[in-house]
Formats: C-alpha cells, structure tokens, sequence
C-alpha cells in the first residue's frame, strides 16, 4: 500500500518513462486485455473472463500491431497471472512492454542501459539511489555505472552452480537450479543481463543463427530481482506454429484449455525483423523505492480489497 | 489433500506419513519457469528441520491432528502421564518428548496434548503458570536500588530471575513462552 506520496513517487516515474520514449520516437499503445485466445504458455495460468480471458502479457495484440506497420511502440498496462502470489510476483501487475523493428535482443540490452540512466538523472529524489549512480536494495550496493555485465546461462550455471546447462535440463531441474543457485548470485554488484537460453525455454524467441540449440532471449537482473525479458523476436509463422504447437500439448498434457492463435500466426508473417522486452514496473519501482516486497510498490494489494 | 499452492508459513502437512510444520516460505517463479515453491519444514515428531523445493502439481496429505485438553497425573522414570479430562483416558510422552516444557510442569496441570492419529506427539503448557519459590537468598533490606534482581529456584529445579523482594516460599507466575518472571502471586 502507498501513502500519497508513494503513489506521487510512482506517477513520476511512470512520467519519467513515458518521456524516455517519447524521445526515443516510440508510440504509446493501448491494447485490449480481455482476448478470445492467448499466447499459449504452458508456465502461465490466465485468468477466465466469461469465455474470454484476461492477457498474461499485451505481446499478442502488440506484436499485430507491428505487422500493422507500426515500427517502434511501448504500452505500460495490467496484466493478470493466475496463482502467482509471493514476496516478488502479484496476480495483477502493470508492465512495461516495447518493441523495436529492425534491432536485435543486444539493441535492447543497449537500451535497458540507457533507460536506467536517464531515470537516474530524472527521478535523483528516488529513495534506492545515491547521487553517484548506486541502488540500495536490501543487503545489496548495486553501481549503475555502464555498461552492465552480459553472462550467458551457461555460463551463470557453470560459474555460480558448477554444473552445466545440458545436464540440468536432462534432469529436469532448470528452474530449480536457476531460482536456488544462480538468480540469488546475480546482479549483486552491477545488473546483469543473462542472456541465450535453450531453446524449448524462449518458445517466442529466434533462435541463433548458428546454433538452433539457443534462443536469443535475455533477462535483466538487478539485485538477484528477474526485471525484464526480452528477446530477439520469433517471425517466422511456421517454426513459431511448431513450438506453439508443444506448448498446446504440454498443456493439454496437464489437463489445460490451449488453442492455436490463428490471427496471430496470420500477421507475423508481416512483422520482419524485431526485438521486445517486457519490464516489471512495480518490480522497477519497488527497486528504485528501496522496498523488499512487491505489495509495498503498489497501489493496492488483494488483500486490501 | 494440500497442493503446493496451499504452502504458507504456519502450514502444516503430512510427508512419509509423518506431520510437518511449514516454518519458512517462499514463492519464486523464473521467467517463463514454472511455479517453485520453496519451504524450511520440521519434523512434529522429531525436530529435524529440512528445505525442499515444490511444483504446483505436488500433494500432500493433511495430518490427522488434534488437541484435547488432559491433566498431568505423575512421572514415573521418563514416562510422565497424563489423564483425557473428558474421556478419562490415560497416555504417556517421554521426557524427551517434553523437553523444556519440564521446567514448568507440575502435578494436576491442565495441559493440551497435540495427538497425530492416536499418537501424542506435543504438549501446550498453559501460557502462564504459579510455581513455588524453594531456594531464595533472602532480600538485603536496604537495598532500594529497585533495577536488580536475583536468582531463585522453583519447584521444578526452574532458575530464573526474579526481583530482590521475592522469597523462599513465595509463589510467582512465570510466563512458559519465555521462562520470565511476570509477578508475585497472594494465594
């Protein structure tokens, strides 16, 4: 919950953002959260609206509007998760989602840098900063200073659990090993972006051009916090039908309602070449605020309704 | 049945056909991960502590376990038992199993036993107790600085601090969370 002053700090910043990319030449969207069919995302329960369904994320109808013609849009809106309920993670929170035509995922790592930075300069009055560019966050002194460090999962794995990738998702035990061992050790000094997932892992992102193994995906950490996600995008409306097509059926494997999302499939062949990210807002305010828990940055929690 | 989503601290489960307290916990979910929920458990029956991580699609059965108010009777060697106030019923825990709930318990104490099915695993001493003081050093009259305190001895060989003015014979209530001193009791 926020006091009027909270609530004051978080309009600046959602003001600080909107002018980040006003001036970067974005367009601001607004796209409908309640949809006939979603993404499907075999780790992520929707909330049912009649027969409809509350979005997980605005990336289906942003991504239409990109076959639309529009090159460079960004939208900060609700989006709801079923059953995700923690320290970290809230059933409705807002993100901040964009997309860029013609960059690739390390244009947005780029990016996430430099919009940082200008939030630094414009929003100094924000408890989690120091004047030399240092967040404090909990037990963490995390410098700002760029540019920020680029491991690769493997890499992560290898340094902070000492086991390798192949191994771990052999076992079945990525997820356990990431939120366990190595998302604790990341972004504790500097952020991090980890980057170049296995492929079943980014079923949304490109894979590499030399190695169909890894998909081009990163996530921003800060402070052990996972703060964004972002990828070069999947265009090809073939290889995205086949993974959509083994997220349907590990769904339908656990007895979950999935359905191939027909128009989508229909426009990405017009989207060419593209990177998104989508970036936690309460997570970015509760890091700036200095608070530990998610519930602290928002408006309202459920419990509170 | 409990499924992973039911974890919270407080909670409490059956594994391996034996009762857990949920102590600690915590929800994480990667990106495009699925749902982890992270736990610190102690064994009811015998206090080991342990972590474990769960998925959503894991079960747990609920313990049988319930509370029913008995009144201690007597300790023989490390049997001390005790009588079902309703039933008349009479079970035994070990001394072991008491633990430091000894220190405060006197005969005819009205307590509650926590069974799993019909085993006793646990006992709730009453929050406070008035137990007899039987060594005290006497009070130095004339001491008036107030703040100090003094060691004494109760009934059940219990040392706690208590003020100067206390006595050998007194009566004092202690509180059995934290084994204090709370005041003299006039009976």
């Amino acid at each position: 919950m926020l006091t009027p002053q909270g609530l004051q700090q978080r309009s600046d910043l959602l003001q600080a953002i909107r002018s980040f990319f006003f001036e970067g030449g974005y367009m601001e969207v607004d796209t409908p959260l309640r949809l006939p069919v979603l993404l499907p995302e075999s780790n992520i329960v929707p909330f049912a609206s009649e027969d409809w369904y509350l979005h997980t994320s605005p990336e289906l109808c942003m991504k239409r509007l990109l076959a639309r013609g529009c090159s460079q849009i960004f939208q900060i809106c609700h989006c709801f998760r079923k059953e995700e309920s923690g320290r970290i993670h809230q059933p409705e929170f807002t993100m901040l989602e964009w997309y860029h035509k013609g960059w690739g995922y390390f244009d947005l790592m780029r990016e996430c840098e430099a919009l940082l930075a200008l939030l630094c300069r414009l929003l100094p009055q924000m408890p989690g900063l120091s004047s030399e560019g240092t967040l404090s966050w909990r037990e963490c002194r995390i410098s700002l200073c760029q540019p920020w460090d680029r491991l690769t999962v493997a890499a992560a794995f290898r340094q902070h659990a000492g086991v390798e990738v192949d191994e771990v998702l052999k076992l079945g035990i990525f997820d356990e090993v990431l939120v366990t061992a190595v998302e604790p050790k990341l972004g504790r000094e500097r952020p991090v972006f980890l980057y170049d997932y296995p492929v079943a892992l980014g079923s949304l992102a490109r894979c590499r051009p030399n190695n169909r193994q890894v998909a081009e995906r990163f996530e921003l950490y800060i402070g052990g916090v996972e703060l964004a996600n972002g990828f070069s995008e999947l265009v090809d409306p073939e290889e995205q039908r086949h993974r959509f097509s083994l997220e349907i059926e590990r769904l339908r494997g656990e007895g979950k309602d999935a359905a191939m999302p027909e128009t989508f499939l229909a426009d990405l062949a017009l989207v060419g070449e593209t990177a998104g990210i989508a970036l936690g807002f309460d997570r970015l305010f509760m890091l700036l605020m200095g608070y530990s828990s998610l519930a602290e940055a928002m408006p309202f929690i459920i419990e509170e309704l | 049945m409990y499924t992973a989503s039911d974890l919270r601290k407080g909670l409490k489960i059956q594994i391996d056909g034996e009762p857990y307290l949920v102590t600690e916990f915590d929800f994480s979910k990667p990106g495009k991960g699925q749902a982890l929920y992270r736990t610190k458990m102690r064994n009811m029956i015998t206090g080991v502590q342990f972590t474990q991580t769960y998925r959503s699609n894991d079960k747990f059965d609920r313990p049988n376990l319930e509370e029913r108010n008995m009144q201690f009777l007597y300790a023989q060697d490390d049997e001390y038992h005790f009588m079902d106030t309703v039933s008349f019923e009479q079970i035994f825990l070990t001394k072991e199993q008491l633990g430091d709930n000894l220190s405060f318990l006197i005969d005819n104490m009205e307590v509650q036993v926590l069974f799993f099915g019909e085993r006793p695993i646990d006992v709730t001493l009453p929050t406070f107790v008035n137990l007899e003081v039987t060594v005290a050093d006497p009070w130095a009259k004339g001491d008036t600085s107030g703040t100090d305190t003094k060691p004494v001895t109760v009934q059940t060989g219990f040392q706690l601090q208590v003020p100067p003015f206390v006595e050998q014979g007194d009566k004092i209530q202690i509180d059995t969370r934290t084994g204090s001193y709370i005041t003299r009791v006039k009976e």
